[in-house]
C-alpha cells in the first residue's frame, strides 16, 4: 500500500522509568490507506495512546522513539522540525481525545476556541465565528450561534464530545485520529457519535484512525482493524476478513467474548484470563504464550514471524505459519 | 450572584461583630486602668472618673460593646479623647496611606513574582528554575521585619539612595513614590517568593493537563497556549491567596509603617495602643476588618470574574 495517507514502519516507543525502560511500544507497521477508516484494538494498556502520540509528536516528556518511521502524505513526521510539526497539526492531521469532558479548556467559551484554532486562515473574526457555527451543526447541536458563547461545563459529556469532533473537522483535515472517542459515552450517544463520524468522514473525505476498546465498534465502523497486544500488532487486515476469519488466538479469543452488538456497550474488552507482561522486562518468543489457549513448544523462545494467512491478512503466530492450518 | 452577595455581607457583618467583641474583651484583660495610664501618674481620682466616663469605660462590658455598635449603626466611630476628633476622620484620614503601601507592595510582587513562576514551570529544572526556586524559599523565609530593618540600614543609611522615614511630601508624587519603595519592599518580598512558587506549581500542574494537549494538538502556537489557554487557569489560585492573605498583608503594613515611621493606620494603631487611645484603637481595628472582608469577597469575584464554573455556581 505505497499510496497509503499515513505508514508506520518499525516504530518503537520508550518510556523511561524508574524500574527501567518500559518498552510500550515495538517495531509497529502500519498503514493507513487515503479515504479509509483504519480501527485499532486493543486491551487498556496496549499502546494505543502511545501510537497516536507519537503520530502527533505529542508523547510524554519520558518518552522516546528508539526506531522507526512515520511517513505522513509523503513526508517523515519524525524528522520534521517542532515548527514544520506544529504547522501540521490541526491542520491536515486533527485529533479527537478519550475523554471529552477534560479536552476543552474550561474558562474560554467553545465559540472562542474554534475560532482560535482557525489562526491559519487569513478571514475575518465574522467569516471565523460563521464557519464554527456551520461546524458545530453539523455535528448536530441546536441552537449553534448563541451555544458558542458558552462554556464547556454548560454542556453534557456527549455534546462535548460531539464539540470536540466539530472542532478536529473544522479544517477539513486529511487524517483524523479519534482516541476512544465513545468510551465515556452512553451506548445510544456511542451509536449516534459512530453515524456522525461515518458521515462527516464521507462529506469531507478524510481518512480516520479510530481507536476502541469495542469490537462492535470497530465492525460498524472500519474498514481496516489492528488487533494490538501489550505494545505490538499481532494481527491486521480488512474487517470482515478479521471478524469472520480471525488468525490470532488473541482476535479469536476477543470475538468469542464480545457481546459483538454496538448497542449493548462494554466498558472494557471481554476479560481475558492472565495478565499482560510487564514491559519493562520482557519474556523470550511470542508475546502472547501466557494466555493463549494453543500455546506450542516453539512460542517459548521463538518470536513468531510476520506472516501473510490470506492476501492483505497478516498476522504473527505460529500457528498461522504451521503448514495446513492457515 | 445576588444570594451571593447577601451571604458574603452577612458573614462579613458577623466576622466584623466578633472581631470587634472580641478586643472589647481584650481591653477589659489588660491590667491597669486605661484613663489612669493614659492622664500620668499625677491625675485626680476626679480626672480619671471623667476620663473613663469620656471613654466610655464606666460602663459593664456588655453595656459598652452595644453602645459602640449602636453608634456605629449611626456610622460614628467615637471620639478620640486626646483631640476631641472624631475618630472616623482620623481612621479615613490615615487609611489612604496604608492602602498606598499595601497595592504598591502587593502590586510590585505580582509584577515580579507572576512571570518568574510562569518561567520557572516552562524551563523546568533548567538553572534559572532552580536559582529562582532558592531564591523564592529564602524570600518566604525571610520575616518582613528583618527586610524592613536592613534594607533601612543598606539603601537608606548607608547608600543613601532612599528616604528613611516619613511618607514624602504632600502632593509631590516622586517624593511619595521614593518613600514607598523600601516600606513596599519590605511587605512584598516575601510575596515576590510566594507567588512564584505559587504560580510555578499550579501552571505546572495546568500544562499537564488535557485541554492543554488539545491546544497544542490543533497546533495552537506555544505563546498562545502559554498565555491564553494556561495562565488564566493558573492564576486562579493566586487570586484567591491574594485575597485571603489581605489579612497578612495587613498586619505586615502596620508593623512596617511603624519601622519607617510611615503614617498609616498600623502607625495610628501603635501610637493610641500606647497611649490607651481606646476609641482609636477600635475604630482602626473595626476598618482595618472590613477592609480584609471587602479583599477576599472581592478576590472572590475577580475569581468567578476569571472562570465561568465559579460564575455559574455563584
Ligand atoms: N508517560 C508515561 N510514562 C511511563 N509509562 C507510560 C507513560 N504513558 C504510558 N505509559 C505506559 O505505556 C503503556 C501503554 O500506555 P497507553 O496509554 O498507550 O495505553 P492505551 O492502550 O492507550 O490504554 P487505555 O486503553 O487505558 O487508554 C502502559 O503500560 C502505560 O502504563
Ligand atoms: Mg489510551
Amino acid at each position: 500500500m505505497n499510496d497509503a495517507l499515513l505508514t508506520i514502519r518499525d516504530l518503537s516507543v520508550h518510556y523511561h522509568t524508574d524500574r527501567g525502560e518500559l518498552k510500550a511500544m515495538r517495531h509497529v507497521n502500519m498503514d493507513v490507506p487515503g479515504g479509509s477508516i483504519v480501527g485499532v484494538v486493543g486491551e487498556s494498556g496496549c499502546g494505543k495512546s502511545t501510537l497516536i502520540s507519537s503520530i502527533i509528536r505529542l508523547l510524554a516528556s519520558n518518552a522516546i522513539i528508539p526506531c522507526g518511521s512515520i511517513t505522513f502524505e509523503g513526508r517523515d513526521l519524525l524528522g520534521l522540525s517542532r515548527e514544520e510539526m506544529r504547522r501540521l497539526r490541526g491542520d491536515r492531521i486533527s485529533i479527537v481525545f478519550q475523554d471529552p469532558m477534560s479536552t476543552l479548556n474550561p474558562v474560554l467559551s467553545i465559540g472562542r476556541q474554534m475560532v482560535d484554532i482557525q489562526y491559519r486562515s487569513s478571514a475575518s473574526r465574522a467569516h471565523k465565528i460563521k464557519r464554527a457555527t456551520e461546524m458545530l451543526a453539523s455535528v448536530g447541536i441546536s441552537d449553534p450561534g448563541s451555544r458558542l458563547k458558552q462554556f464547556p461545563h454548560e454542556f453534557s459529556g456527549g455534546m462535548q464530545q460531539r464539540i470536540s469532533i466539530a472542532m478536529a473537522l473544522q479544517a477539513e483535515p486529511a487524517l483524523l485520529i479519534a482516541d476512544e472517542p465513545t468510551t465515556a459515552l452512553d451506548a445510544t450517544l456511542e451509536v449516534q457519535i459512530i453515524h456522525l463520524l461515518k458521515k462527516l468522514q464521507t462529506d469531507i473525505g478524510c481518512s480516520i484512525l479510530f481507536i476502541s476498546h469495542h469490537l462492535g465498534v470497530i465492525a460498524e465502523l472500519c474498514d481496516y482493524v489492528v488487533v494490538m497486544y501489550a505494545g505490538e500488532v499481532v494481527e491486521e487486515g480488512t474487517t470482515r476478513e478479521v471478524f469472520h476469519n480471525p488468525a490470532h488466538p488473541y482476535t479469536e479469543r476477543l470475538l468469542r467474548c464480545d457481546p459483538a452488538s454496538i448497542a449493548t456497550k462494554t466498558r472494557s474488552l471481554p476479560t481475558i484470563p492472565g495478565e499482560i507482561p510487564d514491559l519493562v522486562t520482557l519474556p523470550q518468543g511470542c508475546i502472547f504464550k501466557n494466555r493463549c489457549e494453543h500455546v506450542m513448544t516453539q512460542c517459548e523462545h521463538l518470536v513468531p514471524a510476520w506472516i501473510e494467512s490470506h492476501s492483505g491478512h497478516f498476522v504473527s503466530c505460529h500457528l498461522a505459519a504451521k503448514p495446513g492450518n492457515d | 450572584m445576588l444570594f451571593y452577595l447577601i451571604k458574603r455581607l452577612a458573614l462579613g457583618v458577623v466576622i466584623v461583630m466578633l472581631a470587634v467583641t472580641l478586643l472589647f474583651c481584650m481591653i477589659h484583660l489588660v491590667p491597669g486602668d486605661p484613663a489612669r495610664i493614659l492622664l500620668g501618674p499625677r491625675a485626680t481620682p476626679e480626672l480619671i472618673a471623667g476620663m473613663s466616663a469620656r471613654m466610655g469605660l464606666d460602663q459593664p462590658l456588655p453595656i459598652q460593646i452595644l453602645l459602640f455598635f449602636g453608634n456605629l449603626f449611626r456610622g460614628d466611630l467615637g471620639m478620640d479623647v486626646i483631640t476631641n476628633r472624631p475618630v472616623a476622620d482620623m481612621v479615613f484620614g490615615q487609611l489612604p496611606y496604608t492602602l498606598w503601601l499595601i497595592f504598591t507592595a502587593i502590586g510590585f510582587a505580582m509584577v515580579i513574582g507572576i512571570p518568574l513562576g510562569c518561567y520557572s514551570a516552562l524551563h523546568r529544572n533548567t538553572l534559572i528554575d532552580r536559582v529562582t526556586g532558592v531564591l523564592s524559599v529564602a524570600c518566604i523565609t525571610v520575616p518582613a521585619f528583618v527586610v524592613a530593618l536592613y534594607s533601612l540600614l543598606i539603601f537608606a543609611v548607608t547608600l543613601n539612595w532612599f528616604p528613611a522615614v516619613g511618607a514624602g511630601e504632600q502632593g509631590n508624587f516622586w517624593d511619595q513614590v521614593r518613600h514607598i519603595v523600601l516600606p513596599a519592599l519590605a511587605i512584598g518580598l516575601s510575596w515576590i517568593g510566594y507567588l512564584a512558587r505559587l504560580v510555578r506549581a499550579s501552571m505546572l500542574e495546568v500544562m499537564g493537563e488535557n485541554h492543554i494537549r488539545t491546544a497544542r494538538a490543533y497546533g495552537l502556537p506555544e505563546r498562545v497556549v502559554v498565555f491564553r489557554y494556561a495562565l488564566k487557569l493558573a492564576v486562579l489560585p493566586t487570586v484567591t491567596v491574594i485575597g485571603v492573605g489581605m489579612g497578612f498583608l495587613l498586619s505586615a503594613a502596620l508593623f512596617t509603617e511603624i519601622v519607617f515611621a510611615r503614617p498609616g493606620i498600623g502607625k495610628l494603631i501603635f501610637d493610641s495602643i500606647t497611649t490607651r487611645n481606646y476609641p482609636v484603637v477600635m475604630g482602626s481595628v473595626l476598618v482595618s476588618t472590613v477592609l480584609f472582608v471587602i479583599s477576599t469577597t472581592l478576590s472572590d469575584l475577580v475569581n468567578a470574574w476569571l472562570d465561568p464554573r465559579i460564575r455559574s455556581s455563584l
